[in-house]
């Protein structure tokens, strides 16, 4: 691989690169004065309500790791903008910090904050927000454009990308003769351009077609796997976070409703909230054989062997439907559990949250 | 004006009448109803407006209108000096620029202006019809013996045009990203606009004699800046805020996101303000022939003032032929740009 492509993270893989702790926004001609009602555990209805402030994020705690995807959810209006453009202060806190490396990225200078936007952070938008004005090649070099690199060698390295997300053939395109799923593989290509180590994306294949939507993410996997970026992730769409998440994070009304592994999220949701999102979610196809296997119990009579990170789906196909068989759970050839098929079964169906 | 005279006779204010009065010479009302041997407005009833004349009349110490102009004339004339010592070494360059413009204009043979004026329309414009249009109606012009009085026109437009890009395109960034200084020059800007284009003359001519071309230069300039700056403000202000969000986000300084985003993609918008200011600065042109701007607008004042029918019609047909030309060129410019960001 050539050198290029290997992005060096500060932090090391698996440990946190990015830390938001008590994070605050509050939109408004006065946010500061704003902060002792919201401390004091004011609401965001309330605080429109009376003093005409809107608060965008409250209390907002996450550690993001390095090599990570980590996907933040919730529905419209629940603040993944807001949270996604604090980490390369596009919008400033009101309260709280937000870290990078160790740094509290509200205490930078103008000129270092530019040299982390050109050096460590890339952006996918979801309406792509290419220049119209420019060919394909020349958007996805923008990043080093900017970054005072000669147009032939940064377009050189443009064309690789393009090459990589499968564009190869559109360099001297204009942006408004792609499709949708094409513009937003420049926006791809361009984040990658900037051999930024993170990379941030906010609702990037919202606009999509389901099916362009699936091989984008496809695509965001495929290059994950080899390229170990740390992404942060916005969707709305739960199947979308699912796929892609290492740590997910809900967002409801600007507060975290839950956060953690996926999996966990979704056997075991905290509110009625995250109930809601997950109620609806086709299990089979997002659960794994590892979240829901027991013990290994090497006395039982098993049907066969399956993965541990095996879909439920496919589990169930290799039953053929019957659901009084159990089976071996193995990970890199050791066994490690026992599937039985009828709490296979019970984990299709959601479980009201304990209390709610 | 009995019931004046009562008034202040009233109120006490009979002395302080008298004692202030300014007398001067008497207005033509006076003097015309003096020889018609009738003593002004001796009705017994009558109820004049209390305007400035008639309670002069009553109260010898109130000044008349005619004082009043007067005073604000000589208002202006004191200041004058003082305008004039700022204005003058700003503006010379502009009389420069317009004498040099219609001398270089007026001096190149016609065989090889025209060629090159059609040559240049066809850089700008790339359109076969509008290069034909233009080819044709300066060789008519030519024919009827009216080239060089249109190449004074077209000169002087030149010249004001570049000027109103050169200092309206910059006001119009500095506008849109100030919301200050929008709030403070948009009511300027409406006046500019909305007012009769003869008003602007007024302070000009004294402030300026009639013999220098700057006066009626500033007066074009004046009118026409107007839709340049405001559409150079709309078109940044339109330009969509994802992209320059990305620009953000990609750390462009302040100037790489004016040059490579808001400019190029503004551009259309500030092309279009550049054509309105063509067609306004013509309109001002013509105008202007009053305060001794040269070119076809003289020939139309000629044919107002002594009634020569043919002569001010054939200078109009002439107007209209370049505002033709110009709005054409200007406008298929406009197109190409458009196309050319792809967003036709
Ligand atoms: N610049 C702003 N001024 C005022 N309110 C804002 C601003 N930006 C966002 N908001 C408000 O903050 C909330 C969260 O918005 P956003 O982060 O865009 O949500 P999401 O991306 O999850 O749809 C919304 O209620 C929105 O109206
Ligand atoms: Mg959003």
């Amino acid at each position: 691989m050539n050198a290029m492509t290997e992005t060096v993270p500060h932090a090391r893989e698996g440990e946190t690169l990015i830390r938001v702790k008590g994070l605050y926004k509050i939109f408004g001609d006065d946010p500061e004065a704003m902060m002792g009602h919201v401390r004091a555990g004011m609401g965001k209805d309330e605080l429109q309500e009376r003093y005409g402030h809107v608060l965008g994020l409250q209390d907002i705690d996450i550690d993001m790791k390095a090599g990570e995807i980590t996907v933040v959810m919730g529905l419209s209006g629940s603040g993944k903008s807001t949270l996604i453009r604090h980490l390369n202060l596009l919008v400033e806190p009101t309260a709280g910090v937000v870290e990078v490396d160790g740094t509290d990225v509200t205490t930078l200078s103008v000129e270092e904050l530019r040299r982390m936007r050109r050096e460590r952070m890339s952006m996918v938008f979801q309406k792509f927000a290419l220049l119209p004005h420019r060919t394909v090649v020349q958007n996805a070099a923008m990043p080093l454009e900017v970054q005072g690199v000669p147009v032939a060698e940064r377009e050189a390295e443009a064309r690789r990308w393009l090459d990589r997300v499968g564009l190869g053939g559109y360099a001297e395109s204009w942006p408004n003769q792609l499709s949708g799923g094409q513009q937003q593989r420049v926006g791809i290509a361009r984040a990658l351009t900037s051999n930024a180590d993170i990379m941030l994306m906010d609702e990037a294949f919202s606009a999509l077609d389901p099916l362009i939507r699936t091989d984008m993410q496809d695509l965001l996997l495929e290059l994950q796997a080899e390229l170990h970026k740390t992404i942060v992730f916005i969707t709305h769409d739960l199947d979308e976070a699912l796929k892609l998440a290492d740590h997910l994070v809900i967002l409801n009304d600007g507060a975290i409703a839950q956060q953690g592994e996926p999996q966990e999220i979704l056997l075991n949701p905290a509110d009625s909230y995250v109930e809601d999102f997950v109620r609806d979610i086709n299990r089979a196809r997002v659960l794994r054989v590892a979240s829901v296997m027991d013990p290994h119990d090497p006395a039982l009579a098993v049907a066969g062997t399956v993965e541990a990170s095996e879909r439920l789906e496919a589990v169930i196909a290799k039953a053929g439907g019957d659901t009084s068989l159990a089976f071996q759970v193995e990970e890199e050839g050791r066994p490690v559990g026992t599937l039985h098929m009828r709490d296979l079964v019970r984990a299709l169906v959601p479980r009201e949250p304990e209390g709610g | 004006m009995a019931f004046y005279d009562r008034a202040f006779d009233a109120l006490g204010l009979r002395e302080w009448c008298d004692g202030g009065a300014t007398g001067g010479p008497m207005t033509m009302a006076e003097l015309l109803a003096r020889s018609r041997g009738e003593a002004a407005g001796d009705a017994p009833f009558s109820l004049p407006f209390p305007s400035l004349d008639n309670l002069h009349d009553a109260c010898g110490a109130i000044p008349r209108t005619r004082d009043f102009t007067a005073a604000i004339e000589d208002g202006f004339l004191a200041a004058k000096d003082a305008i004039k010592v700022v204005l003058d070494p700003l503006t010379q360059p502009l009389s420069w620029a317009l004498d040099g413009a219609l001398e270089l204009f007026t001096w190149i043979p016609w065989w090889i202006l025209i060629p090159l004026l059609v040559l240049a329309t066809w850089g700008a414009s790339k359109s076969r019809g509008v290069t034909l249009f233009v080819a044709l109606s300066f060789l008519f012009l030519g024919f009827v013996d009216h080239l060089d009085v249109a190449i004074q026109t077209l000169a002087i437009i030149f010249v004001c045009t570049t000027l109103c890009v050169l200092l309206g395109v910059p006001v119009g960034i500095a506008m849109s990203k100030r919301r200050g200084l929008r709030g403070s020059l948009t009511p300027v800007l409406d006046l500019l606009q909305t007012l009769p284009t003869f008003v602007y003359l007024i302070p000009l001519i004294f402030l300026f004699s009639v013999t220098e071309s700057k006066l009626y230069g500033i007066a074009i300039i004046l009118y026409a800046i107007v839709p340049v700056i405001r559409l150079t403000d709309l078109g940044i202000r339109l330009v969509d805020p994802a992209v320059t969000e990305a620009a953000d986000a990609f750390g462009m300084t302040p100037g790489q996101k004016l040059w490579k985003v808001e400019l190029p993609l503004a551009l259309p918008n500030i092309m279009a303000g550049i054509n309105q200011t063509i067609m306004m600065s013509l309109a001002m042109v013509v105008i202007a022939s009053l305060v001794s701007a040269p070119g076809l607008g003289v020939l139309v004042l000629r044919g107002i003032r002594n009634l020569e029918l043919g002569v001010g019609l054939l200078a109009g047909v002439g107007i209209v032929l370049l505002a033709v030309m110009l709005d054409r060129a200007s406008k298929a410019a406009l197109e190409r740009v458009d196309r050319s960001e792809g967003n036709a």
